[in-house]
């Protein structure tokens, strides 16, 4: 239940401003984005979807730069593999 | 899936393992608590434990919404379900929990009308579609689900809708936190954040547990690299002497969480003086219930709850397994009269149950047996 499932904006609901289409996993529904309401997404922000609210955007930055840190250990993790590979213990 | 395939590398996994495992004294043994069902999961689902060097033990936390729910409030809803006129809605992890008098899944085998619903939202469509029944959702779940219930409070006060009501079991972490830290039964070095309900409440109401108790806190996200990496920053935080609150998950969890659903929660629920959890007893202003303003959308003033309290099966020690004291394999029933097909305590209940976790990834214990016996020496 407290499994939150990303999803991409789409649009908003004509008439219902707290409401919007989202796009995840290649399905559309539409979900409650009033949590939002203090900075709203707009099409395109991706948000985490959690019992039908929109509880968070998410931070293409933050993402970004958590995913370069992985990157960073996953290429030392190569570098040491390679090293091994590469030394002639005898 | 975007923000998520990203966070499954399994080389990474392992190169952040061995990150892991140059931090660890050599001789000292660390528990770390993932306070959140979710993580347990998470953890369980992708093997996390085996990519860890064995001085890592990690806890499992009460942050589960549904294993923490008393018997008795499972009764209490029952009996307002029993009312002929009375439609119950619930999310699905709450349909198998098992009351005195089985769980809400026999009770609608048994004719009483439960539906089960993924929002509170469709709750009250469901009022709205039935004007002739009073349609009561029963909400659960800490404050990651507490600004959804508030917001279809407020939108039900707005629309004017007579016949919808909550009866209100969320409860709050920073309490339930603060009984383990306090419980002399477990010593832990530090805890693995629950990422959404940081959304919602921030990072600073975690300020307590690296001040007054000197163990630090990293708020993670629910990948499997976002464990290990959190994992990472707390051993790091350990080898160098740091007690610190670090959010691991910035890029879902702002610091100061969510202004809009702290709002909205405060705005129709205050905090109740004291709650019973399941397993970990009664706990001071743990629990939220509805403002006597929003009384009309209240199921505890609107109908008579039995308020009944009834003691846990004897056979089950989910309340051990809620506070990290054993492993859920360590119950004389895991796996054997109790299984998520027929629980007997709310952790083999809920995906996010400790024990069900255990239970469906089938890791029992942690022991590593080697593949093959060395043969005889030369």
């Amino acid at each position: 239940m407290c499994l939150g499932i990303p999803g991409e904006v789409v649009e908003f609901m004509p008439d219902q401003p707290d409401l919007a289409r989202v796009n995840v996993s290649g399905v559309r529904r539409v979900i409650n984005v009033g949590l939002l309401s203090d900075e709203p997404p707009v099409p395109g922000d991706w948000v985490l979807i959690h019992v039908g609210f929109a509880l968070s955007k998410i931070d293409e930055d933050e993402a970004a730069a958590a995913l370069a840190f992985l990157e960073g250990i996953g290429q030392a993790y190569e570098d040491e593999l390679t090293a091994l590979a590469d030394s002639q213990i005898e | 899936m975007r923000f998520v395939d990203e966070f499954r590398d399994s080389d990474k996994a392992r190169a952040l393992a061995a990150k892991i495992a140059e931090l660890c004294e050599p001789g000292r043994q660390y528990k770390l608590m993932e306070v959140c069902g979710g993580h347990t999961h998470t953890i369980y689902k992708h093997g996390l434990e085996d990519y860890l060097p064995e001085q890592i033990t990690l806890v499992h936390g009460p942050g589960c919404p549904v294993c923490v729910i008393p018997m008795g409030r499972v009764d209490d809803a029952m009996a307002l379900a029993a009312e002929s006129d009375v439609i119950m809605t619930s999310f699905g992890d709450m349909m198998r929990v098992p009351g005195s008098n089985g769980s809400f899944f026999d009770a609608k085998a048994r004719g009483t009308d439960i539906r089960m619903v993924y929002s509170p939202l469709d709750s009250l469509k469901i009022a709205r579609q039935n004007p002739d029944k009073r349609v009561v959702f029963m909400a659960i779940g800490f404050e990651t689900t507490a600004p959804s219930t508030a917001m279809t409070m407020l939108r039900a006060a707005a629309e004017g809708l007579k016949n919808f009501s909550v009866f209100c079991n969320h409860v709050t972490i920073i309490p339930a936190i603060k009984a383990i830290l306090d419980s002399p039964d477990l010593r832990l070095d530090g805890f693995i954040g629950p990422g959404h309900v940081s959304t919602v409440i921030g990072c600073r109401p975690y300020e307590f547990i690296a001040r007054d108790y000197g163990k630090p806190v990293v708020v993670a996200g629910f990948e499997p690299l976002d464990i290990l990496q959190s994992i990472y920053m707390l051993m790091l935080q350990l080898s160098e002497g740091r007690s610190e609150i670090e959010n691991q998950y910035s890029r879902v969890v702002p610091w100061n969480g969510n202004p809009v659903a702290l709002r909205a929660i405060g705005q129709t629920m205050e905090l109740r003086p004291y709650f019973e959890w399941r397993g970990l007893g009664f706990i001071s202003h743990s629990a939220l219930k509805i403002r006597e303003n929003y009384a009309a959308l209240d199921a505890e003033t609107l109908f008579q709850v039995p308020g009944v309290r009834v003691a846990d099966p004897k056979a089950c020690q989910c309340g051990e397994v809620l506070k990290g004291v054993l492993k859920p394999w360590e119950c004389k029933v895991f796996g054997t009269a109790c299984t998520p097909e027929t629980p007997i305590g709310t952790c083999m209940v809920s995906p996010e149950g400790a024990c069900a976790a255990y239970y469906n990834y089938g890791r029992l214990t942690r022991t590593k047996v080697p593949l093959a016996m060395p043969g005889p020496r030369p």
